[in-house]
């Protein structure tokens, strides 16, 4: 018979200490950020989706080595390149340049192995996360035609 | 008008919780032979998120494998890719820097109770209370930020390499551990005074669900599953790898068996943890993450090859056959709670379904980690 008061002795202020936890709780100032109307800085090394680096010119650096089609576990980036003929030192020579670098994101894991393996740092990171659609064909990036529409942002914003 | 239906004493039917019933985390399927309130029989499905992940460890090279390991247990992702890169690194007789290993026992840990505070706040969710799990996940929030900024991911971290780590830390990451540490004793103080003394909490939990240590022993259980039956079992302890050895921590035991011991196995562990993190944080030392040795294509000489590593959800362990190739010729995985979840079956004939919702929640359960 002790055993049944004392519960509700000792239950009875566990359920006293709780509240007064859950109330002090309440007074506390609001951690939640209210997405859309506010939006956190993205951190310094996100992984988002990959994009083109450009040079000075706003040229892309990649040279067309395939180290990143050959490094990615899941076959997402496609390389396509022509030849072009350009003089040097009076010469003309025959040289690889990307025509297309498109990267097939529905497929995309996020891991970094391309950005590791590439030699040259012509991709890196995007901080992009916005990327929300019902349709498979949004998630088709065509990062080479990203990469003039960034530098056309940039001009116009200079 | 109808007759009410009329049961015969004996009579009993199926009940099947899941495989989309909240109460079982995830894609998890139980057939539950039911008579009345109580548990005749049950039976565990699995294979509704099979992704075959033994069979693309053998397809693909050990570097492109990495990222896969991080989709195992999504909530302590940091620990299973530990095993793998610690696997590698041993049968290919690559040298790690000594930071990046300190590094690598850090970030576990700070996983670990990141882990450990989510299970802690959907487990007392399943048995009603709601708040502990918002101030669970505002804990859990500030280890997450601290790892993507290290990491650039909040869970699929893909952050150790064959050899050391993707990048080092910086400054503010050991200045925000630092901070992190005293915050996170004051809330495991709240979460004792707010959970574990509530007088329903306990009823629910002490003296339900027996799980004997020779049930574990039988069914290979592992992690604070084996550790509230007594069993001193650590992979930490008992197979030293890494730089544990260096560390000052206790392995939390409980001999009660029960939902409230594996409760109170997982709460200490966070506590030692954090010790681990703060000697982790002091010891750090100076130098490169990187092995300078390494070479670029990993092969590993023929033969097998076996690393097991203590996670957030019990014993993992990794075998690679190699026969001298880039890929795996056999790669298998032991996932903690595999094993940790078929014991549920024997342990919960003839207990109450609410009792038996409880036991679930206590194993700590991710099916798509058990169902690779």
């Amino acid at each position: 018979m002790g055993g049944y008061f004392s519960d509700i002795f000792y239950g009875g202020k566990s359920l006293l200490v709780g509240l007064s936890i859950t109330f002090r709780e309440f007074f506390k100032p609001t951690v939640t950020v209210q997405y859309p109307y506010q939006t956190l800085k993205m951190s310094k090394r996100f992984r988002g989706h990959i994009e083109l680096l450009g040079d000075d010119e706003g040229k892309t650096k990649c040279v067309v080595c395939g180290m990143c089609e050959r490094a990615c576990p899941s076959g997402c980036i496609t390389l396509g390149s022509v030849s072009v003929d350009i003089e040097v030192d009076g010469k003309i020579k025959k040289k690889k340049v990307l025509s297309k670098y498109d990267l097939d994101f529905t497929r995309c894991s996020l891991c970094g192995q391309c950005v590791e393996n590439c030699n040259f740092g012509a991709i890196d990171f995007s901080k992009e996360y916005n990327l929300a659609s019902t349709r498979k064909e949004d998630f088709h990036f065509n990062l080479l035609e990203r990469l003039k529409r960034m530098e056309r942002l940039e001009v116009k914003n200079a | 008008m109808s007759a009410p239906i009329q049961l015969r004493p004996d009579e009993t039917f199926i009940l099947n919780v899941g495989p989309q019933h909240p109460a079982t985390h995830g894609v998890l399927r139980v057939k539950m032979q039911m008579d009345g309130e109580y548990i005749v029989k049950a039976e565990t499905v699995l294979g509704y998120v099979h992704r075959m992940h033994e069979k693309m460890g053998e397809n693909r090279t050990y570097a492109q494998y990495l990222p896969n390991l991080s989709r195992l247990d999504y909530l302590g992702a940091l620990g299973y890719t530990h095993g793998h890169v610690l696997a590698i690194e041993r049968a290919a007789g690559i040298e790690v820097p000594e930071r990046a290993e300190y590094i690598r026992a850090i970030t576990v840990e700070l996983n670990r109770v990141a882990s450990h505070l989510f299970w802690f706040g959907a487990f007392v969710m399943d048995l009603g209370g709601f708040s502990p799990l918002m101030y669970a996940i505002q804990d859990r929030e500030h280890i997450l930020d601290m790892l993507e900024a290290v990491t650039g991911a909040r869970l699929t971290y893909c952050y150790y390499r064959f050899g050391g780590l993707y990048n080092d830390v910086d400054d503010d990451f050991i200045e925000a551990a630092k901070r992190f540490i005293p915050r996170m004793r004051k809330s495991l103080k709240k979460y004792d005074a707010l959970v574990t003394g509530n007088i329903i909490f306990r009823k629910r939990l002490e003296g339900i669900a027996p799980v004997s240590a020779e049930m574990c022993r039988k069914y290979g259980a592992t992690g604070p599953v084996a550790r509230g039956s007594g069993i001193n079992f650590d992979v930490r302890k008992n197979e030293p790898y890494s730089v544990y050895p260096e560390f000052d921590f206790d392995v939390p035991v409980y001999h009660e068996c029960d939902s409230m011991a594996r409760y109170k196995v997982r709460m200490d562990e966070m506590e030692q943890s954090l010790r681990i993190i703060e000697q982790g944080l002091e010891k750090l030392p100076d130098g490169p993450v990187m092995a300078e040795k390494k070479p670029k294509n990993i092969k590993l000489p023929v033969g097998d090859f076996y690393q097991a590593v203590e996670t957030a959800r019990g014993s993992f362990g990794i075998r690679i056959v190699s026969d001298g190739d880039k890929n795996a010729y056999r790669l298998k995985l032991r996932s903690p709670t595999y094993s940790n979840m078929h014991l549920f079956d024997e342990a919960c004939e003839g207990m109450l379904i609410m009792d038996a919702l409880a036991f679930m929640g206590s194993l700590d359960l991710v099916i798509p980690e058990m169902d690779r």
